[in-house]
């Protein structure tokens, strides 16, 4: 007999957790579907290098294949890993960590982020983020059951989060502040001064910060600041970084997090549960990148620093006024002269003159009036992008 | 400074305006830098790098070993001197190992390379062997890949 009644799956409508069902989509989506279907397409819009991992790591890459690298490691990384990534932090920032206790190798910095906030969030803790800021931020504080409280930055400030702003925003409920410098979307790079005030207000209020340094390599005539090596920032700090913008490894999803070592077996505990470990081969590659990568990250950044200043004194050219992004691969210009909002500036430039960006609003409410313009693309797609929106520019003025 | 000239060994058509943004100095200094670059003999030549057998030319390349006898006073100057006047010769080095002079020699068939060989270099009086290579095929030259497949965009067109 067959069974009309209807199958109890469909009678449920809370088969999707309410935390996910809530989460708004990635307002970059709807462009990556708009541009899947178009041709000719100039794409200011990609958060990665333009680069292939340098050679000598892809060949230590495959060499680990070759050689049966192919197994599980210990779950917190290989120890030459560790080792290395120890004395690499200590050599350029002089934060020393414990490579056996203090350093967990992640599966990318997503994951680092993302093991962080579960391992010291309870069920409504506050955490502070800038606003805009990287799109996982926020759904990766609500995922691990906290509130993100945005604090917004603008032009004025060149998008650095200022401590009085922060500080107006502490709760009780008040867990940590998240910053992630230099910023994707803005390019911002922060002060040894701006991140001293900060790390005061996390003793004064008794906060832990979770930085988000993936982009720490990629600073053009600036210093970057290493959270953690600020007076007594160790200990309260969480440190994130990884391989994929140094090295050119987005694909190779390889990161590590370092961090005092009640936090460290705190997120190993998650890690060991969900990750087990990083890649191997990415692992390998990741000793190689740290023993011999250092002259191929300068080049790169030789690189990027030329294709930036060609971009922000075009952008400032053409009227989309831009402040001066001292670090990642990003402008952030300004679009408000033309009278459009990010996303129809962003929609109209694409479907008019072909050339994608990425509206400020997918980062955040405070992004609205600008939109994101990635430079790590060659210096003639660069030139021609700039062409484009000049003429478009012109046109909609 | 040496900015500039890393830009300019990339792409030889870069403009003084384009080079100026780049290395963020005034475009008149970066004018001045490059005409005195060239008078001086920092930038010895503009050239362009031309993927011949796409034309059709093929071009027969060899590389050959040279022993000589270095002479009193000049040592291998003279003797490397005296070969690479020929037009045959592309480029000329003087090497460490069992031999003293490399030299890249072009011609339009073989038989213009042997005739080279067998007529003017090995004929000289310095010269004691010659031993050449003939090129089968060329994977990089000046840090340029020939025979490139189609480059493939891997990326995704948008990402966060």
């Amino acid at each position: 007999m067959l069974n009309t009644k209807s199958a109890p799956t469909q009678a449920r409508d809370n088969l999707i957790s309410q935390k996910v069902t809530s989460l708004p989509p990635s307002g970059i989506r709807k462009f990556f579907d708009l541009l899947s279907s178009m041709e000719d397409i100039i794409s200011l819009g990609i958060g990665e290098p333009d680069f292939v991992t340098p050679w000598h790591i892809r060949e230590a890459g495959t060499y680990s294949l070759e050689k049966g690298y192919t197994m599980y490691t210990s779950n917190s990384g290989m120890p030459e890993l560790r080792q290395e990534l120890a004395s690499y932090l200590e050599l350029r920032y002089g934060v020393s960590y414990h490579p056996e206790h203090e350093i967990l190798v992640t599966t990318g910095t997503s994951e680092g982020l993302d093991l962080a906030l579960r391992a010291i969030i309870n069920p409504g803790d506050e955490v502070i983020i800038p606003d805009p800021c990287y799109v996982a931020y926020p759904a990766d504080i609500i995922l691990a059951g906290g509130v993100p409280i945005l604090v917004p930055t603008n032009e004025e400030n060149n998008f650095v989060v200022k401590a009085t702003d922060i500080e107006a925003r502490i709760t009780k409920q008040t867990k940590a502040i998240l910053i992630g410098y230099p910023a994707n979307p803005t390019g911002a790079v922060m002060s040894r001064k701006e991140a001293d005030a900060i790390a005061g207000l996390a003793k004064k209020y008794d906060l832990l910060v979770i930085s988000d340094e993936l982009y720490a390599r990629l600073v053009y005539g600036a210093e970057h600041i290493c959270f953690p090596s600020l007076p007594e920032m160790k200990e309260r700090t969480i440190l994130i970084r990884g391989f994929s913008k140094s090295h050119a490894m987005t694909g190779w999803r390889i990161g590590y997090v370092a961090a005092d070592r009640r936090f460290i077996q705190a997120l190993a505990k998650i890690h060991q549960y969900t990750m087990l470990s990083a890649p191997t081969m990415a692992q390998l590659a990741a000793i190689e990148a740290l023993r011999n990568g250092e002259s191929e990250v300068e080049k790169m950044v030789q690189e990027y620093n030329r294709r930036r200043r060609f971009m922000v004194k075009r952008l400032n050219e053409i009227g989309l006024p831009c402040f001066e992004p001292k670090g990642a691969f990003y402008a952030f210009p300004s679009i408000k002269a033309t009278g459009m909002n990010s996303e129809e500036f962003a929609e109209r430039l694409l479907l008019e003159e072909k050339v994608a960006v990425v509206p400020g609003t997918a980062f955040g409410l405070c992004g609205e009036g600008f939109v994101r313009c990635c430079y790590a693309t060659s210096l003639s797609s660069i030139e021609e992008a700039l062409r484009r929106m000049d003429r478009f520019v012109k046109k909609v003025g | 400074m040496k900015e500039i000239f890393k830009i300019l060994e990339q792409n030889g058509r870069a403009t003084p305006e384009q080079i100026s943004t780049m290395v963020d100095e005034p475009v008149r200094e970066v004018e001045k830098i490059i005409k005195q670059a060239e008078k001086d003999g920092t930038i010895l030549k503009y050239k362009t790098i031309i993927n011949w057998p796409k034309l059709g030319e093929e071009d027969i390349w060899a590389l050959i070993e040279v022993r000589v006898t270095p002479q009193r006073d000049v040592g291998f100057d003279a003797i490397a001197e005296r070969i690479y006047q020929f037009p045959e010769v592309h480029s000329a080095y003087l090497v460490s190992g069992t031999y003293d002079l490399a030299i890249l020699v072009k011609g339009k068939n073989m038989q213009e390379i042997s005739s080279f060989v067998t007529e003017k270099l090995a004929p000289l009086e310095m010269v004691q062997s010659t031993v050449t290579h003939f090129l089968l095929k060329r994977y990089k030259e000046n840090g340029e890949t020939f025979h490139l497949p189609k480059e493939i965009n891997k990326r995704l067109p948008i990402t966060p």
